[in-house]
């Protein structure tokens, strides 16, 4: 089974911070990983970087085989890394539908219309399908946003904080609708997330992120138990040697 | 279909016009035609948020391009003229179009201002081309087939009746497709369109092309109209006036540029006829009106009667 992303060395500074320093990290196909980490950790930039966002330092991105360093946004999404934003980028002015549709449409579907209306159903969408984008409530927002990522030429996909800005018992339904429909598309997924009952749930591996290295990588279980990642990235008080 | 409708409608409305009509009429309703495709092309422009304040550049070109033809290539051919004009123009977008895609709002509007008026500058210097004064062109053929004197503008205006209502056609067909679609999103949200795997740059450059193109058809309708091209046409009062006539009937509609362009040739007569030291001031009165009460233009009126029918 050969590895879908492989980060070989990353190391990105901005200024006199580390945002990645040695970044290696491989992600199988049809896994669903999780990256965790306090804010500035380095997981957005890791993001920013695979989508060809940012240029590392130093270091490679592999996708498959080919190495992706250099490549613009446009050609990344097109090789068929797609993402998703901590804050929708949606076209405001277009209907939710029209939205669906135009990423189909850029991603040359033999049948846009077709594609458009299973997206809709797949992700619950339906509904708001002639409603203005601009104007849906932010759950929904957001699950357009992953919905026009993921289209049918997607690979792997990226999602930032997919569960941010939408209220605690909106989460889990959210994520059960990507999460469903990434599988159903056989699409890898990396997702960063702070609430950890969502990457408990979710995740079939987790990764965490601080002060620009990981410090952690396995499986939720472990992770989450790990006594770094409980104090850096959960930020629970640990005690010092009470033995 | 009922995009059909309409082209049909008024193409037969337009030849009973350059049929019957007098001759002013003819006059004004190829004027008018002459701006509406001029400002169709600044819609399609609009559409990926660009205001273009120069484009008196392609009119100005495509009224020198038809002019040159009968001037110093005796070519006497009005549908060759127009075809020069839209091509001229085109040329010229392509090239200065690789630079004006990279930028947005009021830069992309002042650099396109800019180019406008240094051919201003060049035309108003070569004397070549009759300086300030420009020259006379005379078309006498159409497709070859010989016109008899007085009734080369009524052939004319259908001829460009037919050009307008294809172009029109056109953009209606662009518009209600992914084309439309993805201007409206590089409008919106040029990042989430590099995302997608699109190229907001492409899309901006390919509407800026047609807008220039259709901006040079335009404005060799207007020469064979006037009979005399100068550098006028290129003035930025020109451009402006195209940007007026997009905001006087708004962006909701193909129809709309050619209602404006019709009101705004009817104001401006009527305004110069009565207070002809004021007609620049009535003119502005106007647009400030339009502003204030109907600020997505006069198409709004015609949308109000639908919702309420």
């Amino acid at each position: 089974m050969s590895a879908v992303l492989t980060a070989q060395g990353l190391h990105k500074s901005f200024g006199a911070v580390r945002a990645a320093a040695d970044i290696n990290l491989t992600f199988d196909p049809d896994t669903v990983v999780s990256l965790i980490g306090a804010n500035g950790a380095g997981k957005t930039t890791f993001l920013n970087i695979v989508t060809g966002y940012l240029r590392p330092d130093s270091g490679h991105i592999l996708f498959g085989e080919r190495d992706i360093v250099g490549f613009s946004p446009r050609q990344i999404t097109k090789l068929g890394i797609s993402r998703s934003f901590q804050i929708p980028q949606l076209f405001n002015s277009l209907s939710v539908r029209e939205n669906l549709l135009v990423a189909e449409s850029i991603a040359a579907t033999d049948d846009p219309q077709a594609a458009t209306d299973e997206a809709l159903t797949r992700f619950e969408l339906a509904p708001y399908a002639a409603q203005k984008a601009g104007l849906v409530p932010e759950g929904i927002r957001k699950l357009l946003d992953v919905a026009m990522a993921l289209s049918s030429r997607s690979k792997l996909l990226l999602l930032d904080e997919p569960t941010s800005g939408v209220s605690a018992d909106e989460k889990v339904a959210i994520m059960d609708v990507v999460i469903g429909a990434a599988r159903a598309a056989r699409v890898t997924v990396i997702f960063v997330e702070h609430d950890m009952d969502i990457v408990a749930r979710f995740a079939g591996r987790v990764v965490a992120f601080y002060d620009g290295g990981i410090i952690a990588d396995g499986s939720p279980d472990t992770v989450l138990r790990a006594e770094n990642v409980r104090r850096y990235v959960i930020g629970e008080e640990i005690p010092h040697a009470a033995a | 279909m009922k995009a059909a409708a309409v082209a049909i409608a008024s193409l037969v409305a337009l030849t009973a016009l350059a049929l019957l009509s007098p001759q002013w009429l003819v006059f004004m309703a190829m004027l008018m035609l002459a701006k509406g495709v001029v400002v169709l092309g600044l819609l399609v422009l609009m559409r990926t948020g660009l205001v273009s304040f120069g484009q008196g550049l392609y009119f100005g070109i495509g009224a020198y391009a038809a002019a040159l033809l009968s001037h110093g290539l005796h070519v006497a051919d009005a549908a060759v003229m127009l075809l020069a004009g839209a091509a001229a123009a085109a040329l010229i977008a392509a090239l200065l179009g690789l630079l004006l895609a990279g930028y947005r709002d009021i830069f992309f509007a002042m650099l396109s201002l800019a180019f406008s008026m240094i051919l201003y500058g060049l035309l108003v210097k070569s004397a070549a081309l009759g300086s300030t004064d420009g020259f006379n062109l005379h078309a006498r053929t159409f497709f070859g087939v010989a016109l008899a004197p007085g009734v080369e503008r009524r052939v004319f205006l259908i001829a460009g009746a037919v050009f307008a209502v294809v172009v029109a056609l056109l953009v209606h067909r662009l518009f209600r497709g992914h084309w439309g679609r993805l201007a409206t999103g590089v409008r919106d949200n040029e990042l989430r369109v590099s995302y997608l795997g699109a190229s907001p740059y492409r899309a901006v450059y390919v509407n800026y092309l047609i807008a220039g193109a259709m901006a040079g058809l335009g404005g060799a309708l207007a020469a064979l109209a006037v009979g005399h091209v100068d550098p006028e046409t290129t003035y930025w009062t020109t451009s402006g006036e195209f940007v007026f006539i997009a905001i006087l009937g708004g962006t909701q509609s193909i129809l709309a540029p050619f209602v404006a362009a019709t009101i705004f040739e009817a104001l401006r007569t009527v305004a110069s006829q009565y207070a002809p030291n004021l007609w620049q001031m009535s003119l502005g009165l106007a647009m400030l009106a339009i502003i204030m009460f109907l600020p997505a233009g006069l198409w709004t009126l015609a949308e109000r009667r639908r919702r309420s029918a």
